[in-house]
């Protein structure tokens, strides 16, 4: 028989959960200081979407984010978790609307930094407009919160990844942690197949996808900042250590994140593959990286670089 | 959809201090399940919005069988539901009595 989940210390029950596999409110509850999360708006209110019933379809009483504050090492943060089960964890209008109002909120205090916890497939198709109008307004808010001096961090490591919107989302971030199973892109995979043919991408070949948009790629490219292994204290430590890196937000930081860009597309603009990125990065067998596991990753991470600490 | 309600007078009330708790999330074969302490003691109340429709009968012998179980006395409970089993629907109501059963708010 195990020992009872409430004597294990917070640190192990972290550690040893799966932040792949957890709820956003489990996410939540092992990444911040025990007890401390503050829910706004939460599941009592019944702030569901206005959409859903037109559809017929089932509504999720925190219309699948769930945001606050709590503390994080003893400092006070806002966070905001996307539930990645619900709708895919898709922006809609009430769930848009609760993270664009939680990052205007920590606009205004201007000291307090945001978690965002991503697990989405973008916007709720029931509520495109709405949702997409959700996207652009988050974008601002975001934007705004940072030139404000709020550091805004995204946390991705979800089994929706964050995609569509969410992707453009996550690249006004200050920065970023992403596990190998959080994915990052605009287009998802079906998605550009359908669009483009299976030529240009095979979105059954799951090693292809993985390569692509995968945790791991999207580090050695420096779309990512730090490499998290998937648990919940990973995570956590991640957050910390961005919030310690993460510099003041102005006009010579952007110009920076043109040029970082830039030069990223000179580098790598004609590889065809992950893997030749790679190989042009360096790493002597870029064929293994998939398979290495978290530490030896970070390892080769480290080594390779790529992030820039004066961009983005 | 459809929507179910269903109320059952209790033997006696749930442990426990907590005012509301939430489990489970609304996803295919899945439900959640929002527990508030609202009601006088000897009653109980489950509200259900379910995408299965059709299935009055088999949802009030889960819960016939719930309540006559644990005895939530003076819980509410609110029930967003995506089609999930009837053993699925047992557990996350059993997981909502004993959260809510925590110490905490």
């Amino acid at each position: 028989m195990t020992a009872p989940l409430k004597d294990v210390a917070p640190a192990e029950r972290a550690r040893s959960t799966s932040f792949y596999e957890a709820s956003a409110r489990t996410r939540l509850e092992l990444l911040l200081d025990a007890g401390s999360l503050i829910e706004f708006i939460g599941p009592g209110q019944r702030e569901v979407s206005p959409h859903l019933k037109i559809f017929d379809l089932p509504e999720q009483f925190d219309d699948g984010i769930v945001v606050g504050h709590g503390r994080l090492d003893g400092s006070p943060v806002f966070v905001a978790a996307q539930e990645g089960r619900f709708m895919g964890g898709a922006f809609g209008e009430v769930h848009g609307a609760k993270l664009t109002g939680l990052l205007r909120a920590a606009r205004e205090i201007g000291t307090v930094p945001v978690l965002v916890l991503f697990d989405t497939g973008g916007v709720r198709l029931q509520e495109a407009n709405a949702g997409e109008l959700a996207i652009a307004e988050i974008m601002r808010a975001v934007m705004e919160a940072r030139s404000a001096g709020v550091k805004v961090i995204g946390l991705i490591g979800g089994r929706s990844g964050c995609y569509g919107g969410g992707g453009l989302i996550a690249g006004c971030c200050s920065a970023l942690a992403v596990s190998e199973p959080g994915r990052i892109a605009v287009s998802g995979p079906e998605v550009i197949e359908t669009n483009r043919g299976v030529e240009e991408f095979d979105s059954r070949d799951r090693a292809l996808v993985w390569r692509t948009m995968g945790g791991k790629h999207r580090r050695l490219l420096g779309a990512a900042d730090v490499f998290a292994d998937d648990n919940v204290q990973d995570f956590r430590e991640a957050a910390l250590e961005l919030l310690g890196l993460v510099g003041p937000f102005g006009l010579d930081r952007l110009k920076a994140e043109q040029d970082r860009l830039a030069g990223r597309l000179r580098s790598f603009g004609a590889c065809g593959d992950a893997i030749d990125i790679w190989t042009a990065e360096g790493i002597a067998d870029a064929q293994a990286v998939p398979e290495l596991p978290a530490d030896q990753f970070i390892a080769l991470a480290n080594r390779i670089g790529r992030t820039s600490r004066d961009a983005r | 959809m459809e929507d179910l309600s269903f109320r059952h007078p209790v033997r006696a009330r749930a442990g426990g201090a907590r005012r509301s708790a939430i489990v489970g999330v609304v996803a295919s074969g899945n439900l959640e399940v929002l527990v508030e302490r609202v009601l006088p003691d000897a009653e109980c109340a489950v509200e259900i919005k379910t995408a299965a429709v059709g299935f009055g009968e088999v949802w009030s012998a889960v819960i016939g069988d719930f309540v006559e179980r644990y005895s939530p006395g003076g819980l509410k409970f609110s029930i967003n539901d995506g089609g999930a089993r009837p053993d699925t629907v047992s557990l996350r109501l059993a997981q909502a009595v004993r959260l809510i059963a925590e110490n905490g708010q």
